[in-house]
């Protein structure tokens, strides 16, 4: 018993297609959030409610949302990475709703990584 | 996990990594028989046999990361706690159908919690998987297949923020989250 109408599709499809020449440039940025059972247990879809409340509000159109499983480092989870094209990937830790609304403003948008939240920074060999 | 709809999240991302195309969740709540039963039915890659055993095994994984898979004995533990009970059946290259019952009234019988943003998280994150949810509560019957939506759509993406704000809110008034939540307070 859907109560969306097909007359509510329509008219997201109007307005979706109004719409259509922001989009043709295809996706800028990647944000994956680890949505293991460990990132589950510890707030991921929050996080990930979060990230999709971020995008609904700024109207970017070129930001891609997905999930993942566990990466191993389950205690520090809930954790996402973030993939802006043409730049290496970053991997936050210890995430909650507050931190990925920042991380999304700050890094997503404006292409400033927020080095507190990140999971490590620079080389990842000590010589 | 806090509640059953973080269950639905952690099994549902075990069919997306089993290679699903469509998911089907069906959760109903019969009063008249005490029992909350939850089935996840998928068309991925499936089990033998002796994956089937073992997956309730906390120390048994397919991931490679680590060596402890905690998501289906959660949920077994979670039926097992409240009189309930736990199966999966599966075949390979067929899917798996994952059920969990729970005794209704059961003091530690974990409440539904936020299915609506379960669904919506799953529908996001990928979308080009069907999604078939499905609930029932005694007489009342919803259902949210997204591939009849998709087909409406025409070419929007589902993860597109018009069609998720929309699904989302049909999602919530088909599982009457008010009035349940006003059942569970005083039930």
């Amino acid at each position: 018993m859907a109560r969306l109408t097909i007359e509510d599709l329509k008219r997201i499809k109007e307005e979706y297609k109004s719409t259509l020449t922001l989009r043709e440039g295809g996706s800028r940025a990647k944000v994956t959030v680890h949505m293991g059972t460990c990132g589950i247990a510890a707030g991921a879809r929050k996080v990930m409610e979060a990230l999709l409340d971020e995008i609904k509000k700024s109207e970017v159109k070129d930001v891609i949302v997905t999930t993942s499983g566990c990466a191993g480092l389950c205690s520090k989870e809930p954790m996402a990475t973030v993939e802006i094209i043409n730049e290496a990937p970053v991997k936050y830790v210890q995430l909650n709703e507050e931190k990925i609304r920042k991380i999304f403003q700050e890094h997503v948008l404006n292409g400033k990584i927020v080095e507190g939240f990140a999971l490590v920074m620079g080389s990842e060999t000590a010589y | 996990m806090e509640d059953i709809s973080l269950h639905i999240l952690d099994v549902v991302e075990n069919s997306v990594d089993a290679g699903a195309r469509r998911i089907e969740i069906l959760l109903a709540e019969d009063a008249s028989a005490d029992l909350l039963l939850l089935e996840i039915k998928d068309d991925g890659k499936g089990m033998d046999e002796e994956t089937i055993r073992l997956v309730t095994d906390p120390f048994f994984t397919t991931k490679t990361v680590r060596r402890i898979g905690l998501g289906l004995p959660f949920l077994k533990q979670a039926a097992e706690e409240c009189s309930g009970g736990f199966s999966i059946s599966s075949e390979k290259g067929r899917g798996t159908t994952v059920s969990a019952s729970f005794k209704r009234s059961h003091i530690d019988r974990k409440p539904l919690g936020d299915v609506g943003a379960t669904m919506m998280v799953l529908i996001a994150g990928n979308p080009d998987i069907d999604f078939l949810f499905h609930y029932r509560r005694d007489d009342y019957d919803y259902k949210l297949d997204t591939r009849e939506i998709r087909d409406e759509l025409d070419g929007v993406p589902m993860n597109s923020p018009e069609v998720l704000k929309a699904l989302r809110k049909d999602i919530d008034k088909g599982l009457g989250a008010e009035e349940n939540q006003m059942e569970e307070t005083h039930g």
